[in-house]
């Protein structure tokens, strides 16, 4: 089977059960077919430098991970990002379905990720630190409605269902392939100089002189009371 | 208890040596057990089943299991099991016939809710009336949970086959059950020659954190979510998570076979790959269709055997290829349904070669006769029969 970007229709095929086998250590997958993990990361390159509103999609394991790997990886996260004309990045920062509506400009859920992608018209967009099995389901629902053309980056094994997906790939692998994000952008003729994303539309500026749990919202019984004090505002 | 090190899991399943002691099939699951670092054990050990529960409470007694207690039945235990796996242990449990169906609905959430549980199926008969005669209908029933079904022929493949499910259960693109079938009473009560790995070596610990799924461990927010919340409950949710997570469901059970091939080498085994005839068995049926295989050499019949160890996946390819040639198939089972003959029927082309049968059960033997008599009905030999009065 070749693993291509959809809309592929009602339901959509399982790559694994059509014969595609994640890569060997050092090889990547391209359209599902095992190949050099730099012919992989070029293609992905091109793919998030002309398709229109290339996103990154960062999972918990990077949001969440509290360590030295996980910053590591945050970090050659936003150098990627900032290389990328005009890339936006919008967390998935959990896996539980969002009632009674998604925000699609803040958020991207497994549970109804072609949400997101359509809203913002999202043609091409990569997965990492998101766990596989909600990666894998996300990355089947894209391919199943939506045209966006998908490359995941998998600190473990990779994932059929991905145009585009590399193995083992932590801080030094992302770096490597932000450098032939750079590479392919001169070959393209794409002027730009590097800069930040622009921030989440849908999160207010923080201001931590009068922020209250209750802008925290669903996430406020997260933040633990210092010792003495007392609790009033909460939703 | 001896002093046990932590060895790699390839070392201890490839290279480790091992050591031949004359065991039942139920002591060479729990050697087994004894050496799969495993955290807890659940179960609810009715008696007649196996003794392989009380042998793990003993192991759990001697100091090898952290925890283990006995359930107040089969739904309740397997609940807890998938409890105690999503909170990052190693679990482990066993049941039969009744047991298994009576927890059946715990046991096809597994999968989906990625619990990386090895299961023991002894099984028993689970019709009425009440017999606690060893038939394997049982597996039928567990073949579309979506757990990986591995089926036992002899004492030693229990061992091999429950310390590897471990192994093959956590890989991270897996992570599903794996069920280790094998007869009750055919194996679990007789003994045979088992080479076992040192006692003093066991498998490095469950990494909860190398997963396609977070563990429950309450350090990733929201604390407060279900890692699988229903996902039917509202109008913007799409129908379709529920099939694309059911897809991954198969998807992991498929990505298996890679693991079984480098764990148990290979989905089937092949005696005799240029037979005219072949007599494809799973479990125990496999070691009396292997004496069926040996009938036949002496009497110069051309006759193979496909012994499939892996039911789920099913090795479809593999029984393709072997079986293109094949004049006639035959399946011997222990059950009345023929689960695997359907298989077969299912995996190959002209599927009217295959002779559905014979099938023993309620507790019958598998005489090798009954094997043979297909086989020469096959290959047109006249057989003349005596009855002796």
């Amino acid at each position: 089977m070749k693993v291509m970007p959809g809309p592929e229709g009602y339901m959509p095929k399982v790559a694994a059960l059509e014969g595609v086998n994640l890569s060997s250590p050092g090889k990547g997958l391209l359209f599902g077919e095992e190949v050099d993990e730099e012919v992989a990361m070029r293609e992905a390159a091109r793919a998030m430098l002309t398709r229109p509103n290339p996103t990154i999609f960062p999972g918990p394991k990077i949001l969440w991970g509290w360590s030295p790997n996980a910053f590591e990886e945050a970090d050659a996260i936003l150098e990627l990002a900032k290389e990328i004309p005009n890339c936006r990045i919008i967390p998935m920062p959990d896996y539980r379905p969002k009632y009674p509506k998604i925000d699609p400009e803040a958020e991207i859920n497994p549970n109804h990720p072609n949400l997101t992608i359509l809203h913002n018209r999202i043609e091409a967009c990569i997965f990492v630190g998101v766990h596989c099995h909600y990666a894998n389901l996300s990355l089947r629902m894209i391919r199943a409605g939506t045209n966006c053309f998908t490359i995941a980056i998998c600190g473990e094994l990779g994932h059929e269902d991905a145009m585009v997906s590399l193995r083992d790939a932590h801080g030094e692998k992302i770096r490597k392939f932000k450098q032939i994000v750079i590479e392919e952008r001169e070959k393209l003729g794409i002027q730009w100089e590097p800069k930040l994303p622009p921030p989440n539309p849908s999160l207010p500026k923080e201001n931590m002189e009068t922020i209250s749990y209750a802008d925290y919202g669903e996430y406020a019984f997260l933040l633990m009371p210092k010792k003495g004090e007392i609790v009033t505002d909460t939703e | 208890m001896p002093e046990q090190k932590v060895v790699d899991t390839d070392y201890l399943l490839l290279e480790a040596p091992r050591e031949r002691k004359f065991i039942t099939g139920a002591q060479a699951m729990a050697e087994a057990i004894k050496r799969a670092n495993v955290d807890m054990a659940i179960a609810y050990p009715i008696t007649p089943q196996s003794e392989v529960m009380h042998l793990v409470g003993d192991l759990w007694a001697q100091g090898y299991l952290k925890d283990y207690y006995r359930a107040e039945e089969e739904y309740g235990a397997f609940s807890a099991i998938s409890g105690a796996a999503r909170g990052g242990v190693r679990v482990f449990t066993a049941t039969s016939g009744p047991g298994l169906l009576r927890g059946l609905e715990a046991i096809a959430s597994w999968p989906g809710h990625r619990i990386p549980a090895v299961l023991g199926v002894l099984t028993r008969v689970v019709n009425a009336p009440l017999s606690i005669q060893p038939d394997n209908i049982e597996i039928s029933y567990l073949l579309n949970c979506g757990a990986v079904v591995l089926h036992a022929e002899n004492q030693q493949d229990t061992f091999d086959f429950t310390l590897a499910a471990f192994a093959i259960a956590e890989q991270v693109d897996v992570y599903v059950p794996v069920a280790v079938a094998t007869e009750g009473f055919f194996v679990t009560h007789a003994k045979g020659y088992v080479n076992m790995t040192p006692e003093d070596m066991k498998l490095p610990p469950r990494n909860p954190y190398k997963a396609p799924v977070p563990p429950t461990d309450n350090e990733i927010p929201p604390a407060r979510i279900q890692r699988d919340a229903p996902v039917q409950k509202s109008n913007f949710m799409s129908y379709l998570i529920h099939a694309v997570w059911q897809q991954e469901v198969w998807a992991s059970t498929t990505r298996a076979m890679k693991y079984i091939y480098k764990y148990l080498g290979g989905p089937i085994e092949v005696v005799n790959p240029d037979a005219e005839v072949f007599i494809v068995a799973s479990g125990c049926a496999a070691a009396q269709s292997r004496e069926a295989v040996r009938y036949a050499q002496l009497e110069g019949l051309n006759v193979g055997l496909v012994k499939v160890k892996a039911i789920r996946p099913f090795p479809e390819k593999e029984i393709r290829k072997v079986l293109k040639n094949a004049k006639g198939i035959v399946v011997p089972e222990h059950n009345i349904v023929g689960w695997l003959a359907r298989e077969v029927k299912a995996a190959i082309p002209n599927n009217d070669r295959v002779v559905g049968g014979p099938r023993v059960y309620g507790g019958m033997t598998l005489p090798t006769e009954l094997i043979m008599d297909e086989v020469y009905k096959i290959l047109g030999v006249k057989k003349e029969r005596k009855v002796l009065v």
